[in-house]
């Protein structure tokens, strides 16, 4: 626990670090463009930044191994999720091109914030040591806090990022007693000196309220219910593109830090924790959904729903389970980034369209928008051929691998509810006349691009898996491995 | 090069073929007659190329032929494996006979033509997938792939209540082949394998742990999903709205092959996987298919549309091929393969001369008609031969089935066998005073004494129809060769069941 860091240490955060700088650089260089070039110019620098930290991060997996006096580990599955935070912010930020100029919002701070928040997210997944899962937890979340709030002029963006903040800080103070707790409990914040601590035979009983308590603040930040009432809320007024950046990354992160934190670290009691919210989840994100007429609102209450599909896999046996969650996070982004890129470029100026009869013969209108945002949409349902088929399957297969055919049962038939109201988006482009001739543009460049990219992975996620899953998995072992033997095996060698 | 060296390949073909049209569609400009001719000849192709099948069958071997099998997904274990035996080889060119005639049907469609086409040549690849798929993953895929071609095919093109059809229709199949998907995942999670093969060996050597306990619901998974295709009654409400409200391509489809998904998916998967909890549930499901049997025909009788008529015929015939399908005895098996060919014949016929009449008078109301016979005496002589085949008239395609089915019914339970028969005589008088009411008598309407008769595109469609079902009543064996092998194979562990729970 001593010494100066070295230059390994500083490749095990490489990513982070890349994200940092071409943050700061957009923030700096703000202030010296004028309103309307700023815009295209800084969302570039933006892009190129999220594109080195991707290739950062690939290049950190040669280099796996714990950093900065055991906070941070770089593994497979620290990677994993660092590719896949990293690809959405750029996905975002391509989005984000058209959505900035029609909806004339300026540029500097969004881009920086997007950044500065993947930070936190990529430092969440590879994280080790709770305080700084904390710390991390908290630059993600405040960015995507002003994020939501991006569209000042609307009320309904400040009354979202508001409520955000507030239920949020609420949150992060839930987990931060958790991690207190738990050093009390344990007499550790790290993770791999508090598995061996759980692993006796008699656990601290202050260690079950730890683990329920950081699982209320993660429990948040996923929308998984009974803590998802601020999603519809949020979901809503935040700007389009944000909406897809924040039900995708971040959760992932969180999702991330879960599975540190209840498989790596072996927290107890968590099976009834998750069983129910998993359960709770999957219902009041499916019904909230069937009622809904706006866009928006409607996506909000299914990633509530997909939340919960997600936590089942949690409930599932260790490998399959981890790899499961895995799968499903990618899926899962890939063809909700796409669905709201479709609604922000549809929405227009003020985000004027966004319910459902706004989308009649969208069709005939738009027929490439309609065709890819209905793969997206049966993506979503879990058609075969899609992401969120296998995302759907394996999950629910590492559950029945459980012997759990209750909640198989009962997440089966939830999907199959769920088909309806995704439908509805599918019957009303297609199958109705559009009353009002709302306007077309075309589809400029980087929305595009961000389409084309978010469409090739749910359907490349959907015919070939293998390779995606055979990571997962192979991360998922390492994952499991005992503290010990994975330290032994992965020590630095400069030490 | 020699034609044998293409049967490894065949079935790859056959089931791709059509999907990889719709691709080269999707970039074609937008001009319509192209667009038709494509999508004809792709149809055609896939049809010629079916033809291969029955040509190199080798009949004396009994499981499955033309087998392909290569790893798709290592973990989860899925393979590509595919082949047809008896049972499927029939559907298949069924399915490749049909969708040629859609095609022709479907020329005067005007609006969304690109839209058309590709979606029904997306729809025949997912419904030969069904029937060649060995690996129940891929059945799985490919039964799910079928719903979103049909579904937007009624939804888009469909009649005035277009969009509440399909929707049910969407929501109906659903919601019933989730639960055959988590049988489906539980037998993989105790067996490994998706395998058809291979779980079938695994159970009947008792090798799955738990799985006496568990039989009983993955049967019924499988039931539901397979029952609610049928459709069986109680479980039809979806089929007349989609019938009434599908455009004519969709409703030649959804009664001649659709439909019969769910009939050879209880053959294949229920009888196949699971004959004990099959012949401990037939009772039921016998005395469910009797009753569809029976209301289907009463409901039509009473129709005042055509087109729902013809859907309500269809659940009663397709209660005879479920009827059969229980009686565990050869003939009513030979019988119900039978009857799923020639109903997907004559009914598909029927649907296409409701929509001739449709495009015409913009009416499917049967009191709208009446007197037809004398401006389309070709259209009506057409109609009476199809409506003859479908009543079940010796020495054409319907009677060869349901006699079979009456048979083994009979040999089976005497009384199920008599109250079968009955519907016989039913559809005898919804048909025929359905054709009475439509074509004899004066012309009552000022709008029909000037209907055009048919055109050639109609010809065309309808000719190779009567043919088939002219042939199928007069040479049956040519059929029944192929299908009796693989219902005496299927039989024997059967009646190894049956003796083993006498013995109890």
């Amino acid at each position: 626990m001593s010494g100066l860091p070295q230059t390994a240490d500083y490749v095990r955060i490489l990513p982070e670090l890349v994200l940092s700088i071409f943050g700061i650089v957009v923030m700096l260089l703000e202030p010296l463009f004028d309103e309307r070039r700023s815009q295209r110019t800084l969302g570039s620098i933006a892009l190129i930044g999220s594109l080195v930290a991707i290739m950062a991060s690939v290049f950190q997996a040669q280099n796996p191994g714990f950093a900065f006096w055991n906070m941070v580990r770089v593994d497979g599955f620290s990677v994993f999720f660092h590719v896949l935070v990293t690809t959405i912010a750029a996905v975002v930020i391509l989005t984000s091109y058209e959505y900035m100029s029609v909806q004339r919002i300026r540029a500097g701070e969004y881009y920086g914030l997007i950044l500065f928040g993947t930070v936190g997210m990529c430092l969440m997944s590879s994280a080790v040591e709770l305080v700084l899962i904390f710390i991390a937890l908290e630059i993600s979340s405040i960015s995507t806090y002003i994020l939501a709030g991006f569209r000042r002029r609307e009320a309904a963006s400040s009354e979202a990022s508001l409520k955000y903040f507030l239920l949020g800080s609420f949150a992060t103070a839930f987990f931060l007693y958790g991690v207190a707790l738990m050093f009390g409990a344990t007499g550790s914040t790290n993770i791999d000196k508090i598995s061996p601590a759980l692993e006796q035979s008699t656990v601290p009983p202050l260690a079950y309220l730890a683990v329920a308590l950081m699982f209320v603040g993660l429990g948040f930040k996923v929308a998984s219910a009974p803590f998802h009432i601020w999603t519809p809320d949020v979901y809503e007024g935040a700007p389009a593109p944000i909406v897809g950046f924040m039900s995708t990354a971040p959760k992932a992160a969180a999702f991330a830090v879960l599975l540190r934190i209840l498989f790596e670290a072996n927290a107890p009691g968590r099976f009834w924790l998750i069983w129910f919210s998993a359960v709770l989840s999957m219902c009041l994100g499916n019904l909230g959904a069937l009622v809904q007429t706006n866009v928006k609102r409607l996506l909000a209450y299914s990633s509530i729903a997909h939340a919960g599909y997600l936590l089942v896999a949690f409930a599932a046996a260790p490998e399959v389970g981890v790899s499961a969650a895995m799968f499903y996070t990618a899926a899962y982004a890939a063809m909700n980034v796409g669905a709201f890129a479709v609604i922000s470029h549809f929405a227009n100026a003020g985000e004027k369209y966004v319910t459902l009869d706004d989308y009649a013969g969208l069709g005939r209108r738009s027929p490439v928008l309609a065709a890819t945002l209905t793969i997206f949409l049966l993506s979503l349902i879990g058609i075969p051929a899609t992401g969120g088929f296998f995302a759907k399957f394996y999950v629910f297969s590492a559950a029945l691998k459980a012997d759990l055919v209750g909640l198989t049962i009962i997440g089966v038939i939830n999907s199959a509810v769920a088909a309806y109201y995704y439908l509805r988006i599918i019957v009303v482009m297609y199958m109705r006349e559009s009353r009002e001739e709302i306007p077309v543009r075309g589809i400029p460049l980087g929305l595009g691009t961000a389409l084309v990219v978010s469409l090739a992975a749910t359907i490349y996620l959907g015919v070939l898996p293998g390779r995606v899953l055979d990571y997962a998995l192979a991360s998922a072992n390492q994952l499991m491995q005992t503290p010990a033997s994975a330290a032994a095996a992965t020590v630095n060698p400069g030490r | 090069m020699n034609i044998e060296t293409l049967s490894p390949f065949v079935l790859s073909l056959i089931t791709f073929v059509p999907a990889g049209g719709a691709l080269l569609l999707v970039l074609f400009p937008r001009r319509d007659r192209d667009i038709r001719l494509f999508a004809l000849v792709v149809s055609l192709l896939a049809f010629i190329l079916s033809l291969h099948l029955p040509a190199h069958l080798v009949r004396s071997q009994p499981g499955f032929q033309f087998e392909v099998n290569s790893q798709w997904i290592t973990s989860p274990n899925i393979h590509y494996h595919m082949g047809v035996d008896g049972f499927s080889l029939w559907l298949v060119l069924l399915t490749t006979f049909l969708t040629p005639l859609c095609v022709l049907i479907s020329w005067r469609i005007h609006d969304r033509v690109k839209e058309f086409f590709v979606l029904l040549l997306v729809l025949e690849t997912a419904l030969i997938g069904v029937f060649t798929a060995l690996d129940l993953f891929l059945f799985y895929f490919f039964w799910e792939a079928t719903l979103i071609p049909m579904a937007l095919l009624i939804g888009i093109f469909g009649h005035e209540r277009r969009v509440y059809a399909a929707v049910k229709f969407f929501l109906f199949t659903m919601i019933a082949s989730v639960f055959m998907l988590a049988a489906i995942l539980w037998l993989y999670a105790k067996v490994g394998s998706f395998d058809f093969v291979t779980i079938q060996n695994a159970i009947r050597t008792g090798q799955v742990s738990n799985f006496a306990a568990a039989s009983l619901w993955l049967f019924l998974g499988f039931f539901a999903a397979f029952a609610v295709k049928v459709p069986l009654f109680p479980l039809h409400t979806w089929l007349p709205d989609a019938h009434v409200e599908a455009p004519t391509a969709g409703s030649v489809l959804l009664a001649g092959v659709l439909l019969k998904m769910g009939t050879y998916g209880m053959l294949r998967f229920n009888l196949g996987l699971f004959p004990e909890q099959s012949r401990r549930n037939a009772p039921w499901i016998m005395a469910l298919a009797l009753m569809g049997i029976i209301y289907g025909a009463l409901v039509a009788m009473v129709q005042p549309n055509l087109k729902k008529l013809i859907a309500y015929s269809s659940i009663s015939h397709l209660g005879f091929v479920v009827l059969g399908i229980f009686s565990f005895t050869g003939a009513g098996w030979d019988g119900a393969m039978f009857v799923m060919l020639a109903h997907g014949i004559s009914t598909g016929a029927l649907f296409m001369l409701a929509g001739i009449l449709h495009e015409r008078r913009h009416t499917y109301a049967i009191r709208e008609f009446g007197g037809l016979a004398t401006p389309m005496p070709i259209y009506a002589a057409l109609f009476l031969f199809m409506v003859l085949s479908s009543v079940g008239l010796p020495l054409l395609n319907g009677f060869v089935g349901e006699f079979l089915v009456l048979s083994g019914t009979f040999r089976a339970h005497p009384v199920y066998g008599i109250l079968g028969a009955t519907g016989v005589i039913w559809s005898a008088c919804y048909l025929l005073w359905m054709y009475q009411r439509v074509f004899f008598g004066k012309v009552t309407q000022e709008a029909n004494s000037t209907l055009e008769d048919l055109n050639l595109f109609e010809r065309a469609a309808l000719w190779p129809t009567i043919v088939m079902a002219l042939l199928m009543g007069v040479a049956p064996l040519l059929w029944l060769g192929v299908i009796d092998p693989a219902v005496r194979n299927a039989l024997e562990p059967l009646a190894r069941v049956a003796s083993k729970m006498v013995g109890q």
